[in-house]
């Protein structure tokens, strides 16, 4: 670990403690942050599916995740460029309520989210149970913009953003890990912003 | 820190003498991370634009209004400063030197593209890279004449350049540059980003061939 840098000092000397280390406070803004061309996905096309080592895989079109229980986050989330945004709103369902109808099997211990563009992204299973994690198409009461992920993104926001996939249709359990994009592309494989999980080797 | 330079107002070029450097490859990007004296850390990612066989690593900052970092390292740091850095990083935004590729960057979202630039000169394959810039004036553009030189396509949306007029990127100047199996890589803000690669969608570029790197008000 390197000493102080001669001549810094920070700016900001009241830090909020709900920021993890590394991260700063982006106020109003909400960065964009895509490896691809955004999609155009029109709700009536999208569908989401579970499928994998389940007892019961099954998709949900639009109109019919809609008729599932509505579940809520608001709280912050954290973008590994160092990012944080605070008292975000996102509404849609509650990945437990997904999984409870396509009911994992005992082996099942990972989830593969992948997106229409073909994007991935891994998670322990544990990650995206125990109403930690959503499948959201609303902010702040609006529906989801397009370039954040809209019509619908996987919201995981106790990890790093990269693992909350947008334009997301897939949710794979998994016996074992399977590394994602960004995962096989030089960045860590849990991404845990408490613990700086940003890149290979942390 | 071996050389700092202001080529432009707001921006300032960093050479680093990296010790264990690992070898990058052109589009990675380095982070670079400052520790005050209670401890406080901040730390920001900034793309490379030197090549991999350059002795030093060259990153080129953008001094961004109140940007914690990029004001420290446009206006504090001095040549024999010691500065903390990681990388190189990142596995997707790079180009290998060897497929046909397509540079389309907006602003300072040229400097991972310098580096392709920079790469394919050392590997005596520029007949491989197509590049078109946009910038609001020429003045404004880092690594302008570099990029002239190579010849870029330069556009800007603020004055007129040469016989054109002032205005943005059109899908009628990347069309003569695109063609198939050649993988277009896009960088700049995230409005640039979102505009310059929905023009290649919209004239026939697969979105699988379109790699994007954007960059938000990060400090």
């Amino acid at each position: 670990m390197a000493g102080p840098t001669r001549g810094f000092l920070g700016r900001r000397r009241d830090r909020d403690p709900r920021l993890p280390p590394g991260q700063y406070d982006v106020g109003r803004d909400w960065p964009v942050l895509t490896a691809e061309p955004t999609p155009r996905i029109a709700p009536q096309t999208w569908s989401i599916t579970v499928d994998g080592r389940v007892e019961n895989p099954t998709a949900w079109t639009w109109d019919e995740a809609h008729r599932l229980p509505r579940s809520e986050y608001r709280g912050a989330i954290h973008c590994v460029t160092t990012w944080s945004k605070f008292d975000t709103w996102f509404a849609g369902v509650s990945v437990d309520t997904l999984l409870e109808a396509a009911r994992p099997t005992a082996d099942a211990h990972f989830v593969v989210a992948t997106s229409k563009t073909g994007y991935t992204t891994n998670l322990p299973l544990e990650d995206v149970t125990g109403g930690r994690a959503w499948v959201v198409w609303e902010y702040d009461g609006g529906p989801l913009p397009v370039e954040h992920g809209g019509p619908v993104r996987l919201l995981v926001p106790h990890l790093y953003f990269w693992k909350s996939a947008k334009w997301v249709t897939r949710l794979t359990l998994l016996q074992r890990d399977q590394p994602g994009f960004w995962e096989q592309n030089g960045y860590h494989d849990r991404g845990d912003p408490w613990r700086e999980q940003r890149y290979q080797g942390d | 820190m071996t050389d700092v330079r202001h080529p432009l107002e707001d921006a300032v070029q960093l050479r680093l003498d990296v010790a264990d450097r690992v070898r990058h490859m052109a589009g990675q990007h380095y982070v670079v991370r400052l520790t005050a004296p209670d401890g406080y850390r901040a730390q920001r990612s900034y793309s490379v634009a030197s090549a991999p066989e350059d002795p030093l690593v060259e990153l080129f900052v953008e001094r961004l209004f109140e940007g914690e970092v990029s004001t420290f390292l446009a206006d504090v740091v001095e040549p024999g400063d010691r500065l903390e850095v990681r990388g190189p990083i990142g596995g997707w935004f790079v180009w290998d030197g060897a497929m046909p590729a397509l540079l389309v960057g907006g602003g300072t979202g040229v400097v991972p593209l310098v580096a392709m630039l920079r790469t394919a000169r050392e590997l005596g394959r520029t007949d491989l890279l197509r590049t078109a810039v946009s910038t609001r004036t020429l003045a404004e553009l880092p690594y302008a004449d570099e990029l002239l030189r190579a010849g870029a396509l330069v556009v800007t949306s603020r004055e007129p350049h040469g016989a054109r007029p002032a205005g943005r990127l059109t899908a009628a100047d990347l069309a003569p540059l695109v063609e198939p199996g050649r993988t277009a890589y896009v960088c700049g803000s995230a409005s640039f980003a979102e505009a310059a690669s929905q023009l290649l969608v919209g004239i026939g570029v697969p979105a699988p061939d379109i790699r994007v790197e954007r960059f938000g008000p990060s400090g």
